[in-house]
């Protein structure tokens, strides 16, 4: 069975078990939206403070099938459309994305390789768990060296009878500290310098031979730990390669991009939609020069464009998402909407801050934090220069 | 032991209710509409027991137009087993209400009906107790504890002198207060389950009930804005004010 089969059998997949049911969608989002707002809006600043997400807020998400949104139904996840995982990844947006990062890999990079290529046994083995929120699964494929240029991946898996023996450092490993599983990318052919030459293993994270660097301190999204994962000699069962064939997996973890590239997307329009709720409620309550500063024109400006350009990336991420539901190819779509969307929640975070003054420089207001957390989404899931690099080059094939 | 849960859609609480300019009514045209937090915490009590083994099958009803088989759904996601809609596209007053809830009594004879206290819509707080005196079953109103201890429910009831606990007969008739408990939120895989359970539809009409309105609304207007208030320089200036402005002393 070739690759793109395998691909256009998932396509399938979710097609059949598309929730095409408008009445169950609006379901979802309420229930979601009114958890967001009763729980974990007013949990952001002790997340923040104490960089941990409570313990009892993990367990409410795991009981509310977070984890699960698109994990296919037949593996107990939910089996969200494109779409409806946009809808979803907007209304979560309203909140601090520490809280989508805990569920951001179980729906993502960290089940995706197994979702598309995964044998029918590493299927069952690891879908439930990852849908349940059991088995946390993170995904490594960044190293020291290695990062936009992605196909260099150094780390080796060199083979030993029935078995696999890792070597290499991976890093910024979002979900590391808590994960069960990690998806590794990893050159099983030293000989191939690039992509054809790399991998994917499924490893359990108490295998013998991996060490976890300490969390890394970040620029934001406090309560979302990143860290090292370090592979010396780590024997791995020849079985974990996912879909059971050497070679292919740096093409397994390509075909999860779009898809992660429109939820960031999705997850910067909510953000952007917090944010200039949060300003336009500074602006009618903060009064300067006799009136509210809402009324002053060069504030309004500020928020007019906010809106503007926030509304413009939910039109691009909702279009891109259904053309995908179609079976649409949406590469170059899929990164106009990371582009445009990530810079566009900086560019509105930014404003936010001035609208809110001095105020907005001050932790107590939640623009000061979310300022920080939105500057990620320019650099993970492909920097801006490289989606402008694959939009461009995408063109220049398209015309030639 | 069958619970029965009435529950209505009204519009969200988060919403800022406007009033029509004929001030005819509150304007309902797309504003989102949520099940009623008083019922809301009646299915919760009513799913609460039987997880706890007490309750077998819980039942939920609502009377409306088809929107609200939205709310049916929510409560079938909340946890209860299958759902009625009484379909009437009239706005039925509380006793009309009453009525009908009656009429499900009769034909399922549920050992105890859950409903909310009152509708943050109308605010009327009379279903239940229309309901209790038309089936003659005992009622707990305001319940802040629900206790079933064999043929019998004790009720913890908030009134204003503090808490007055009662112990009724079963089959019995309780309304929910706010601190009963705090409900659930619906989870995205028991969303999707309810969208299996049983939901059946019957026509008002059907239940040979007189429906024809027994009141009439005749004007709503919204609250009062309230002026700003002023900070006084002193006693002096309160009391003048009060007597002059104000005129309330003299
Ligand atoms: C919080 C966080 C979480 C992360 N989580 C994960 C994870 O779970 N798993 C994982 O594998 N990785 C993860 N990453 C890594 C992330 O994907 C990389 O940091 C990202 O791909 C960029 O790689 P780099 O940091 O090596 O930057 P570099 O590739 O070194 O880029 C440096 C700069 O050069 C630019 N640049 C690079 N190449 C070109 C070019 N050809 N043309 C023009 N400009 C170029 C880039 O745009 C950037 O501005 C995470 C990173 C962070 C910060």
């Amino acid at each position: 069975m070739t690759l793109m089969f395998h691909c256009a059998e998932y396509e399938d997949l979710l097609r059949v078990t598309m929730i095409r049911d408008q009445e169950m969608l609006n379901q979802f989002l309420d229930s979601i939206s009114k958890f967001v707002r009763e729980r974990l809006v007013p949990a952001e600043n002790e997340v923040a403070e104490s960089d941990a997400i409570p313990d009892d807020i993990v367990q409410e998400m795991k009981a509310m099938g977070l984890f699960g949104m698109t994990i296919p139904q037949e593996y107990d996840g939910l089996g969200l459309t494109m779409e409806e995982e946009a809808l979803v990844a907007i209304e979560l947006g309203r909140t601090s994305p520490a809280f989508r990062s805990l569920i951001g890999t179980n729906n993502g990079i960290g089940s995706a390789a197994i979702v598309f290529d995964g044998t029918e046994k590493q299927k069952q083995t690891y879908l439930p768990k990852y849908a349940s929120g059991e088995l946390i699964g993170a995904f490594c494929l960044t190293e020291p060296d290695v990062g936009s240029d992605a196909s260099a991946v150094k780390t080796t898996a060199i083979k030993q009878g029935d078995k696999y023996i890792l070597n290499g450092t991976k890093r910024y490993i979002t979900n590391a500290p808590r994960a069960g599983t990690f998806t590794v990318m990893a050159r099983t052919d030293p000989s191939i310098k690039g992509a054809k030459g790399i991998s994917a293993f499924i490893v359990d994270a108490s295998t013998p031979g991996i060490t976890l660097g300490p969390k890394d301190k970040k620029m934001g999204q406090q309560g979302s730990h990143t860290c090292d994962v370090i592979f010396e000699n780590c024997h791995v069962p020849a079985e974990n390669i996912i879909g059971g064939v050497a070679g292919k997996g740096f093409i397994t973890s390509m075909k999860v991009l779009d898809r992660g590239r429109l939820h960031i997307s999705a997850l910067s329009v909510g953000i952007a939609e917090r944010l200039i709720d949060d300003a336009l409620r500074y602006a009618i309550d903060r009064t300067q020069f006799g009136k509210p500063i809402a009324e002053h024109q060069m504030i309004q400006v500020m928020l007019a464009d906010s809106k503007a350009e926030a509304y413009a990336a939910k039109c691009m991420v909702l279009d891109a998402a259904r053309q995908k539901d179609l079976g649409k190819k949406i590469t170059t779509e899929a990164s106009c909407c990371k582009l445009f969307a990530t810079e566009m929640v900086g560019r509105v975070a930014d404003k936010a801050v001035q609208i809110h003054g001095g105020a907005g420089y001050i932790s107590e207001y939640a623009v000061e934090r979310l300022y920080r957390d939105v500057r990620l989404f320019r650099l993970y899931e492909g920097t801006t220069q490289i989606q402008q690099m694959i939009i461009a080059k995408n063109m220049i094939k398209d015309i030639q | 032991m069958k619970v029965l849960v009435p529950i209505k859609r009204v519009i969200d609480y988060n919403v800022k209710v406007r009033v029509k300019a004929d001030n005819s009514n509150v304007d309902l045209a797309n504003v989102k509409m949520a099940i009623n937090p008083f019922c809301e915490i009646a299915v919760e009590e009513a799913v609460r027991l039987k997880e706890a083994g007490i309750a077998t099958e819980v039942i939920a009803v609502s009377i409306g137009d088809k929107s609200c088989q939205e709310q049916l759904r929510t409560a079938l996601a909340l946890g209860a087993d299958r759902a009625i809609q009484i379909e009437t596209d009239e706005k039925l007053d509380a006793l009309n209400i009453a009525k009908l809830l009656q009429k499900i009594v009769e034909e399922e004879q549920p050992q105890l009906v859950i409903l909310g206290k009152q509708s943050i819509d109308s605010d009327n707080n009379q279903t239940g107790q229309m309901l209790a005196a038309l089936t003659g079953m005992p009622q707990g109103t305001f319940a802040s504890v629900v206790k079933v201890e064999g043929d019998k429910v004790n009720v913890t009831r908030e009134v204003d002198s503090g808490l007055q606990t009662v112990s009724l007969n079963l089959p019995a008739i309780v309304t929910t207060d706010l601190r009963l408990n705090e409900p659930r939120y619906a989870s995205l895989p028991n969303i999707m389950k309810a969208k299996r359970k049983p939901l059946v539809v019957k026509p008002a009409a059907d239940f040979g009930v007189d429906l024809s309105p027994r009141s009439k609304l005749i004007k709503v207007v919204p609250p009062a804005t309230r002026k700003a208030g002023i900070i006084v320089d002193g006693v002096d200036t309160l009391i003048e004010k009060l007597r002059n402005e104000a005129k309330v002393i003299s």
